[in-house]
């Protein structure tokens, strides 16, 4: 399984209040929901994005609150993969159990920038910055997450048992 | 062999092993599984698409209607009743609602849902408050609570842990708030990130259940996994004053291995301020030179919306009057404390004072509704967040602080401490 995509690029300790603010939470849609996505550091997130698009950040991506309709929107907004430094544990924990792929990788978070074109191997956690021509190794998941990724859940990998 | 955490003596019961360590992946049985009126819906959604149609025991889920009841919309009365639906199809027997219910992390403790030992899993992040008791607890999202509601398991990483040796006793206007925004300003928004913080110490003796509550309650500020605390005489007495469920204590092995190891000295802290916008932009009071003016000041939520808080807010109102041009609006967290606060006289402190009382509600804490900011105002907040755009507009600011610094700032009109009125 591979992404590809342009790179939006953000900083440290990116909440999930400004992935989806809670005055869209009386929603639980995703189209919906990824109509906001991001809105409240990046207004033109929505308005850019396509689909298989990747978001880089710095350290503890999706702080704060555990509402999972933060991974939820970044999906539906139709981005392949995210790549951290670091994640806040619920949203790791969510991500996965919403088949959202996630990566944790210090060197590509440094040397990727916005609008860069990468891929993502997820079967053996590289990461190609077509752009600039350099590769990055990332943090493999433990066997156990790896079968939930590959069930594309955890309802159905629960389902699956 | 080495020693386990408090934490991981209690993973280890739950998950049948004598014996884990940190880093090791476990699937642990739940005493308890909550949700609110937010993440309750996904879960529900989740759980349609799962084979297993019923729930493990409907007497260990707790739904908790609270972040936008009474219903501020048509959406969120929609949320609302497909919760109500839910509950009432699977008997679930810990549903509250408008009349019974209470911001849920301070409503669970109360009505004796958690206890020492327990391993309680919430899709809130804030559910590490039942830490204070000496349960693991720790914040999911929908499709664990889902995956936990059809199962009765989760699964975990076994967390290494941080240990916060408080020693001294606080003074008079220092509260559990300042202690949990003093270690968050030190170890930062990601110190904690997958660990444990385990407080301990002779210090804790000193430091009220509620204040507990507030210090377990934000763990999940400084990244953390959950916090806890050992259980005391006062923690049993609160436990064997509000459940009828048995409890049992957990120790650490005086060999256990923690990570990191912090001192406190509570008596040398100072009421702290967090500034935008973030909880680890600390300030004590004594380092805010220039006065910080606010429109708005919030006392409640899951943080501090307890009877001590009241009191505390109301002991500094009594006789004063908020400031004109801003707006202090106290918020009970449950139906219980709010009678209390009734007989008390406290409501009648906080209205003769000029604040309002709302019925319990999450509200403005996550900018839901009850006191929602336009661009460019502050609030100084007894609430857990100050992110960006947390309590409104994108261009508000939140300045987080305990309820005797926002008493007193709501009648100062900028950011003050109690002994600026000299109290």
């Amino acid at each position: 399984m591979k992404a590809n995509g342009r790179v939006f690029k953000y900083g440290d300790n990116v909440d999930t209040d400004v992935i989806i603010p809670a005055r869209y939470l009386n929603s639980s849609d995703p189209a919906e929901l990824a109509t906001h996505c991001m809105e409240d550091i990046d207004k033109e997130f929505v308005n850019q994005v396509q689909k298989g698009d990747i978001i880089v950040a710095e350290k503890n991506f999706g702080c704060g609150s555990s509402r999972e309709h933060a991974p939820i929107a970044i999906k539906a907004a139709g981005v392949s993969c995210v790549i951290a430094e670091t994640f806040a544990r619920i949203f790791y924990r969510n991500a996965i159990n919403i088949g959202l792929p996630i990566i944790e990788c210090p060197e590509a978070s440094k040397g990727i920038e916005a609008g860069d074109e990468v891929e993502v191997d997820f079967d053996n956690g590289m990461i190609y910055n077509k752009t600039k021509g350099t590769e990055f190794k990332g943090q493999a998941f433990p066997e156990f997450m790896q079968k939930i990724i590959k069930a594309e859940g955890l309802i159905p990998y629960i389902n699956s048992k | 062999m080495k020693g386990m955490t408090m934490t991981q003596k209690i993973l280890a019961a739950h998950a049948g092993l004598p014996y884990v360590e940190a880093g090791q992946l476990i699937e642990a049985d739940l005493d308890l599984v909550l949700g609110n009126d937010i993440t309750s819906p996904v879960a529900i959604h989740e759980m349609d698409k799962m084979t297993k149609k019923t729930v493990f025991d409907k007497d260990k889920i707790a739904l908790v209607m609270d972040h936008f009841i009474p219903n501020k919309d048509i959406k969120s009365a929609e949320h609302c009743k497909c919760v109500r639906q839910f509950a009432c199809k699977h008997d679930i027997t810990n549903y509250f609602d408008v009349g019974d219910m209470g911001i849920e992390h301070a409503l669970l403790p109360e009505k004796g849902l958690t206890v020492a030992g327990d391993v309680i899993i919430g899709a809130d992040s804030h559910t590490c408050t039942y830490g204070a008791l000496g349960a693991f607890s720790t914040g999911v999202g929908s499709t664990d609570m889902a995956a936990g509601m059809a199962t009765g398991k989760a699964w975990f990483k076994v967390p290494s842990a941080i240990k916060f040796n408080l020693v001294g006793r606080p003074s008079k206007w220092v509260s559990g708030k300042d202690v949990i925004l003093h270690i968050i300003g030190m170890i930062g928004v990601d110190g904690a990130l997958y660990k444990s913080m385990e407080f301990v110490g002779e210090g804790v003796k000193s430091l009220t259940m509620d204040d507990r509550f507030t210090i377990a309650n934000m763990a999940i500020e400084a990244g953390g996994k959950n916090g806890i605390f050992p259980v005391d005489e006062l923690a049993i007495q609160y436990m064997e004053e509000h459940s009828k469920r048995p409890y049992t204590v957990y120790e650490a092995d005086e060999d256990a291995v923690y990570e990191e190891e912090y001192t406190i000295d509570l008596s040398a802290l100072r009421p702290t301020i967090a500034f935008p916008h973030l909880p680890e932009n600390t300030k004590t009071i004594d380092e805010i030179a220039e006065g910080v003016a606010v429109d708005q000041a919030v006392i409640g939520s899951c943080t501090n919306g307890r009877i001590d808080d009241l009191r505390c807010a109301a002991e500094i109102l009594k006789g004063r009057h908020v400031k004109k041009g801003v707006r202090c609006i106290v918020i009970p967290a449950t139906q219980k404390i709010y009678l209390q606060a009734v007989e008390e006289g406290l409501v009648k402190t906080f209205i003769e004072a000029g604040a309002v009382v709302s019925t319990p509600t999450c509200g403005p804490c996550l900018g839901g509704y009850m006191g929602i900011l336009a661009a460019g105002e502050r609030c100084i907040s007894t609430t857990n967040r100050n992110f960006v755009g947390r309590m409104g507009h994108v261009d508000s600011e939140v300045y987080l602080a305990s309820p005797a610094v926002a008493a007193a700032s709501a009648v100062t009109g900028k950011i003050s401490a109690p002994e600026e009125l000299g109290l």
